[in-house]
C-alpha cells in the first residue's frame, strides 16, 4: 500500500474541509472493507484518508411514523440486520441485510459504504481500469471472460455490474439519499444517485469527491408486500449472480403498483419497467410471476460468457415476486 | 532379536484410538508460530517486480531509482536483459527494504521494458488433428527413443533429413548424453528446425484389440469430460525468512513439505556447504504438493539477504502471486468411448485426452482409471501454455483420471439402464488386486447413503425445479512409507524425546509419533516429547505421495522397540526375570506372566545409571511394518436447482482403507479435509485466465472460490479397520480421499438432472448450459 495521510475529524464540517476536489486527493474512510482492499491492490491511491467513523451525526437509526426509517451512513450492515424495530416494520430489509457477505464483513461495512462501493469487475480489480480498456481504447470485457458482467444496460462503455445488494431494495422502497458538501445538503431519490461512467475519471454514482453520504431515508412500507431474492453460488462470502427486490402495492388480490429492481445485472441498480407493467392489474400467481421474470430480461443480452445470468435474473424476479406474495 | 511388528489389537494402548492432536491447543489459541509468523530482529521485507506479460523477452532494466529510495537495502536483478519469460508473475527484480511499503514503492520505481511475445493461456479447445505421421518433425524424445532402441544411425539420419526436428535448446546435449554419435549430432545441426507449437502429442497406446471389441460391443457410450486448471491456494503462502550469521552460514525458516531436503536444494545455487544451512519449521499452513523445494524465490531471498549484509529477509508471496505462480494443477479433458455388452460387461475403451500444466505441458492422467479394460486405445496431447508451472497437487493426475473414467462409466451405466452400483460390481474384477476391498466398501457406502432407497434411474422425476441425485466413484493410491530416521532418547529420570527431521503438514504427524512411541513404551501420550521440523534432527523424507505416516510410524516403532528393550535389559535383574519376559504397559515395566512383579517406568529408567540412552530408529528396516496400495469408495447425494444451475451437497460418504490406523481421529480428519477440498474443486475452483492480456483474472480469494462450511453438506467418514487391514501396517491417507469427490459429485449431478455436465467446476453456467443442450425444460428430465 502506498503511504497516505490519515485524518480523523470529529464533525461533518471538519470532514468536508479535509476532503478534496478529486478522488486522488482524499477519500472518506468508513468500514474500509472496500477502500482498503482497493488501496492494497493499488487500484486507488488517495493521498489522504478522512476517517469519518468518529462523526456521531452520521450514526443512528430511527423510525418515525411519518418520515419512515432514517439510517445513518455509518450504521453497519449488521446493526441494520439486528435492529428489532426494522425487523418489525421492514422485515424485507432485515432479511436482505442478513444475506450480505458474512459476519466479518457485515460487522465492519456501513450502509453508506454499501451504496458507494466500487464494482467487482475482475478487469478493474486486476489493474485494467474501471472501463477495462486495452491500449487501443477498446474494452477487454466483450472479448474476454465476462461471466460475471452485465446483461442489461451493457452497450458500453461500462460492462461491470453494480455491486450493492441494498441499493436495489432501497430504490424499490422509494428511498432517498442525503449528501452534504461545501455548498450544503442535497437530498434526492436514491434511484437518481447511480449512473454509468463514461470515462475513467467518472464514478458510478453522483457523489462528489468533496461530499459525504449522511443518511438514507426509507418511507414506510404501508402495507406493501416486499421481498428480495438473491441467487448466489456459495452460501456465504459471495456476490450474488443476480438478485431482485420487489415492492408490490395491492388492491384486493391484484397488484395496483409495483417496483421491480434487479441487482448485479447492469452497471447501475436496474429498474424493470417491463416487469412492473407485467404485474400491475394482475393477481400474484406463478404464471404472472413467470411473465414478469420474462419481461424483466426481455431486453437482456449476453456478452458471450454471461448468457446464463439472463436465466438467473429471470428466476430471481419470479421468486422475489412469489416470496413477496 | 527385537520383535518390531505392530502390537495385536488387545495390546494397543493408544494406537488406533481416537486421539486429539497434541498441537491442537497451540494452533487454536493462535500461539503456534508458522514460518510466516517468524519475525527475526531487524528483518527486511522483500518484494518482487513481476512480469506483467504471459510471454515476453526482457529488453531493458533500470533499477537506479529504486536503489536510491529511502529504506531500500538491496535491489537484485533476478532475470536479466535477453531472458525469455514464460508466464505472467514471474520474478524479474527483487527488492528488500525496511518495511513492506518501502519495498513496494521501490518495485514501482523499477523500469523494465519488454518485447511482448505471443502467448496461449487457455486450454479447453480440442487440439488440432496431428499432421500426417510421415511429415511430423522428430522431437527430442522421439530421437532419444530411436537411440535407445539401437536404431541404425543411417535410418535415424534419413528420418531427420525427411522430416526435420522440433526446436529444443537442450536437444544437442540431451542426444549427446543419450549416446548419439558424432554423425547423428552433425545431422541434427544441419536439420530443418520446426518450432514445436503448443500441442505435444504423446504416443498413442493400444492394448488388446479395441477395433474388434468395439465392433462386437452391443452398447456404445460416448462423452466429453474435463477438469480445469486449479491452484493450490495455500493459506500460508509460499516463502521463507533467510539470514546469514556469517558469509558461509545460512539460517532458513521456510514453509516447506521437505525440512530434511531443503539444505541440499539451496546449497548448490548458493555455493555454500549444505552442512552450513540450518532449516527450521514448526508449522506449515498448507502445501498440498506445492512446497517440496525452496523455489526460485527462496534462493533469491537468500541472495538478497546476503546482498543486504546478511540481514534477515522475509519473502512470502502476496496472495495474488501465490495464486499466479506457486503452482497449478493441470487441466485434463477427454473424449471417451466405451463399448459394453447388454449385460453390463465392459469390453473396450477409447480416449483422446489433452491438458495443460503450464509451459511444460502436463501429465497424462491414468486412463482408464483403476478399471483395467481389456481392449484400449488412448491418445494424449500435452498443451504448453503460459500460465505458470504445474506442481504436484494431492494425488497428481488421479482426480483428473478418476473424473474422466468414473463419469464415462456412469454414463455407460445410464445407457444400459443399470444402477452404477450394479454396473461397477459387475465389472469389479477389472480393478485387480483390490476387488474385494472395493466390494466391501461399496456395500458399506451404499448403506451409509441409503443407496437402495434413494437411488433412481437418471433424471429425478419429482415435480418442481429442485432435483436430487446420487453418484459413486472409487479410487486408489500407493502411499508406501518413505525413508525415515529418528533418534529416541530416554533420560534417567524417565523423560523421553523423539527427534526427527520430518514436518507436520497439519495432518497430525507429531501426534502419530507420540502415539507410536508412547504405546510402545507403555506410557501416556504426554510423557513423550516430540521434536520435529529441524534439519539438525535425523533425516526423514519429504511429505508427499502420502508417504509420511508409513515412514515415520515404522522408524519410530523400530526405535521405540529398541529403546524399550534396552530398558527391559536394565530392569530385568531387579525383577528377577529375563528381558524377553517383560512388557511395558500402563506406565510400568512388568513380568508378562506375573504383573505383580513390576517397576514403575521411572524406577526402570533410574537403572540407566545417570546417563541417557539414545537409539536410532530407521525405515526401511527389519520386518515389514508398512505397505502400499489402498482402495476407497465415495458416494454423494446432491440437490440441483435446475432453474439456477446451483448444486448443493446434501451428503458425501467416504469409505477408506489405509491399513493400520495410528490415530483414528486424525485419520478421519484427513478424509474430512479431503472431502472439503474435493467439494471445492468440484463446485468452485478455477484458475481463470484471460487470453487477451495473458493474465489471471481471479488471483484473490474473492473470485478464486473456496467452499465454506455452508457449502460442504453432511460428511460421513468410515475407516476400514480390523482384520485384513491392520496387519498391513500404516499406509498413507492424505491423497486417496481427494481423488473421488469430483467424480462422485459430477455423477450425482448427472443422476439428478438427467444430463452430464461435462467439466468441473460444476458452476451455474455449466449446469444451465448442459440443461440447455438437453432441451432445458424441467418436463424432459
Amino acid at each position: 500500500m502506498r503511504a497516505f495521510e490519515y485524518t480523523s475529524p470529529g464533525n461533518v464540517d471538519q470532514a468536508l474541509r479535509l476532503l478534496g476536489n478529486s478522488w486522488e486527493d482524499a477519500a472518506p474512510l468508513a468500514g474500509g472493507t472496500d477502500l482498503l482492499s482497493l488501496m492494497k491492490d493499488d487500484i486507488v491511491a488517495p493521498k489522504r484518508l478522512v476517517n469519518i467513523k468518529d462523526i456521531g451525526a452520521l450514526r443512528g437509526l430511527s423510525i418515525d411514523a411519518k418520515q419512515g426509517l432514517r439510517i445513518g451512513a455509518l450504521v453497519t450492515i449488521q446493526e441494520l440486520a439486528d435492529n428489532l424495530k426494522v425487523a418489525h416494520a421492514y422485515p424485507v430489509i432485515t432479511k436482505t441485510a442478513n444475506e450480505i457477505a458474512g459476519p466479518q464483513i457485515r460487522n465492519m461495512a456501513t450502509i453508506g459504504g454499501n451504496l458507494c462501493q466500487r464494482p467487482r469487475c475482475w478487469y478493474y480489480r486486476t489493474g485494467h481500469g474501471l472501463l477495462a480498456k486495452d491500449q487501443k481504447g477498446q474494452s477487454l470485457v466483450p472479448g474476454g471472460d465476462n461471466r460475471y458482467h452485465a446483461i442489461l444496460g451493457n452497450d458500453g462503455p461500462a460492462f461491470f455490474v453494480s455491486p450493492s445488494t441494498l441499493a436495489p431494495l432501497f430504490i424499490a422502497l422509494r428511498a432517498t439519499i442525503r449528501l452534504v458538501g461545501p455548498s450544503g445538503k442535497r437530498e434526492f431519490p436514491l434511484e437518481n444517485f447511480y449512473r454509468v461512467p463514461k470515462s475513467e475519471t467518472e464514478r458510478e454514482h453522483d457523489l462528489k469527491p468533496n461530499e459525504i453520504v449522511t443518511e438514507v431515508i426509507v418511507p414506510l412500507l404501508g402495507g406493501a408486500k416486499a421481498a428480495t431474492y438473491e441467487v448466489r453460488h456459495k452460501e456465504a462470502m459471495e456476490w450474488p449472480l443476480a438478485l431482485a427486490s420487489v415492492v408490490l402495492n395491492m388492491k384486493g388480490t391484484t397488484v395496483s403498483s409495483a417496483r421491480v429492481m434487479l441487482g448485479h445485472v447492469a452497471p447501475v441498480p436496474w429498474r424493470s419497467a417491463e416487469a412492473e407493467a407485467a404485474l400491475v392489474g394482475n393477481p400474484i400467481t406463478e404464471a404472472v410471476a413467470q411473465a414478469a421474470g420474462n419481461a424483466a430480461v426481455a431486453n437482456a443480452k449476453s456478452l458471450g460468457r454471461n448468457g446464463y445470468k439472463i436465466q438467473i435474473a429471470r428466476v430471481a424476479v419470479k421468486r422475489a415476486i412469489l416470496a413477496a406474495s | 532379536m527385537a520383535e518390531y511388528k505392530w502390537p495385536e489389537a488387545d495390546k494397543r494402548s493408544l494406537i488406533g484410538k481416537r486421539i486429539s492432536r497434541i498441537d491442537g491447543p497451540v494452533k487454536v489459541s493462535g500461539r503456534a508460530k508458522y514460518s510466516y509468523d517468524i519475525k527475526r530482529p531487524g528483518v527486511l521485507y522483500a518484494r518482487m517486480l513481476r512480469c506483467p506479460h504471459a510471454h515476453a523477452k526482457i529488453v531493458s532494466i533500470d533499477i537506479s531509482a529504486a536503489e536510491k529510495m529511502p529504506g531500500v537495502k538491496a535491489v537484485r536483478i533476478i532475470q536479466d536483459v535477453g531472458k525469455e519469460i514464460k508466464w505472467a508473475g514471474d520474478d524479474i527484480v527483487g527488492v528488500a527494504a525496511v518495511d513492506e511499503s518501502a519495498a513496494e514503492d521501490a518495485v514501482r520505481a523499477i523500469k523494465v521494458q519488454y518485447e511482448v511475445l505471443p502467448h496461449l493461456v487457455i486450454d479447453a479447445d480440442r487440439p488440432p488433428p496431428a499432421p500426417p505421421e510421415q511429415t511430423t518433425p522428430l522431437s527430442t524424445s522421439d530421437l532419444r527413443e530411436l537411440i535407445t532402441k539401437k536404431t541404425p544411425d543411417e535410418e535415424i539420419i534419413a528420418r531427420i533429413q525427411a522430416k526435420g526436428i522440433f526446436a529444443d535448446e537442450n536437444l544437442l546435449p540431451q542426444i549427446e548424453r543419450a549416446g548419439g554419435s558424432q554423425s547423428l549430432l552433425a545431422a541434427i545441426r544441419s536439420a530443418r528446425v520446426v518450432e514445436p507449437g503448443p500441442y505435444r502429442r504423446v504416443a498413442a497406446q493400444t492394448s488388446g484389440d479395441p477395433e474388434k471389441a468395439f465392433a462386437a460391443a452391443e452398447v456404445i457410450s460416448e462423452g466429453f469430460y474435463g477438469n480445469r486448471v486449479i491452484t493450490h491456494c495455500c493459506l500460508e503462502a509460499h516463502g521463507m525468512t533467510t539470514e546469514w550469521p556469517d558469509d558461509k552460514s545460512l539460517l532458513v525458516y521456510p514453509s516447506t513439505q521437505n525440512v530434511s531436503g531443503t539444505a541440499a536444494q539451496m546449497a548448490t545455487p548458493l555455493q555454500i556447504p549444505a552442512t552450513n544451512i540450518k532449516v527450521h519449521q514448526d508449522h506449515i499452513g498448507g502445501g498440498f504438493g506445492s512446497k517440496f523445494g525452496p523455489d526460485s524465490w527462496g534462493i533469491e531471498c537468500a541472495r538478497i539477504s546476503k546482498q543486504a549484509g546478511g540481514k534477515p529477509v522475509k519473502l512470502f508471496l502476496e496472495r495474488a502471486a501465490e495464486l499466479m505462480v506457486a503452482g497449478a494443477r493441470p487441466s485434463s479433458y477427454a473424449y471417451v468411448k466405451i463399448g459394453a455388452r447388454k449385460d453390463g460387461t465392459i469390453m473396450a475403451w477409447d480416449s483422446e485426452s489433452w491438458g495443460t500444466g503450464g509451459p511444460g505441458g502436463g501429465g497424462s492422467p491414468p486412463l482408464p482409471y483403476i478399471f483395467n479394460i481389456p481392449n484400449q486405445h488412448k491418445q494424449h496431447t500435452a498443451v504448453a501454455t503460459n500460465i505458470g508451472a504445474a506442481r504436484a497437487w494431492r494425488a497428481p493426475n488421479h482426480p483428473q483420471g478418476c473424473l474422466i473414467t468414473m463419469s464415462a462409466l456412469e454414463d455407460m451405466a445410464a445407457q444400459l439402464n443399470m444402477s452404477p452400483l450394479d454396473f461397477f460390481l459387475k465389472n469389479i474384477e477389472l480393478t485387480g488386486p483390490r476387488a474385494q476391498i472395493y466390494r466391501d466398501e461399496l456395500k458399506i457406502a451404499a448403506n451409509l447413503i441409503d443407496w437402495d432407497k434413494k437411488w433412481h434411474p437418471r433424471g429425478d422425476k419429482a415435480a418442481g425445479p429442485i432435483k436430487r441425485g446420487l453418484g459413486l466413484s472409487i479410487h486408489t493410491w500407493a502411499g508406501g512409507g518413505h525413508a525415515s530416521d529418528c533418534d529416541i532418547t530416554i533420560q534417567p529420570d524417565g523423560s523421553v524425546e523423539l527427534k526427527m527431521g520430518t514436518q507436520d503438514l497439519g495432518v497430525g504427524t507429531r501426534t502419530a509419533l507420540a502415539i507410536v512411541v508412547a504405546d510402545t513404551l507403555g506410557l501416556p501420550l504426554e510423557a513423550v516429547k516430540i521434536s520435529i521440523g529441524d534439519n539438525s534432527y535425523p533425516v526423514s523424507g519429504p511429505s508427499g505421495g502420502s508417504t509420511t505416516i508409513g515412514g515415520i510410524s515404522a522408524s519410530s516403532r523400530r526405535g521405540a522397540v529398541d529403546a524399550r528393550d534396552l530398558i527391559f535389559a536394565r530392569a530385568a535383574p531387579a525383577l528377577n526375570a529375563k528381558p524377553e519376559e517383560l512388557e511395558a504397559w500402563g506406565g510400568v515395566i512388568r513380568v508378562k506372566t506375573d504383573p505383580s512383579r513390576s517397576l514403575t517406568w521411572a524406577q526402570a529408567c533410574a537403572k540407566l545409571g545417570g546417563m541417557p540412552i539414545t537409539v536410532r530408529g530407521k525405515n526401511p528396516g527389519p520386518e515389514k511394518l508398512n505397505d502400499q496400495g489402498v482402495g476407497g469408495v465415495q458416494m454423494a447425494d446432491v440437490t440441483v436447482d435446475i432453474e439456477t444451475g446451483i448444486v448443493k451437497i446434501n451428503k458425501i460418504v467416504a469409505v477408506q482403507d489405509c491399513g493400520l490406523i495410528i490415530d483414528l481421529k486424525t485419520a478421519e480428519s484427513q478424509v474430512y479435509g479431503a472431502l472439503i477440498m474435493g467439494v471445492t474443486y468440484a463446485l468452485f475452483e478455477e484458475k481463470v485466465m484471460d487470453q487477451q492480456t495473458g493474465t489471471m483474472l481471479n488471483p484473490n480469494m474473492e473470485f478464486y472460490k473456496l467452499a465454506g462450511l455452508g457449502d460442504i453438506g453432511e460428511l460421513v467418514v468410515h475407516m476400514m479397520t480390523g482384520k485384513g487391514y491392520d496387519e498391513r501396517g500404516p499406509i498413507g491417507l492424505g491423497e486417496p480421499p481427494t481423488v473421488s469427490p469430483g467424480a462422485v459429485i459430477s455423477n450425482a449431478v448427472a443422476n439428478a438432472i438427467g444430463v452430464r455436465v461435462p467439466t468441473l467446476p460444476l458452476t451455474p453456467d455449466q449446469v444451465l448450459a448442459a440443461l440447455e443442450r438437453k432441451g432445458g425444460s424441467n418436463a424432459r428430465i
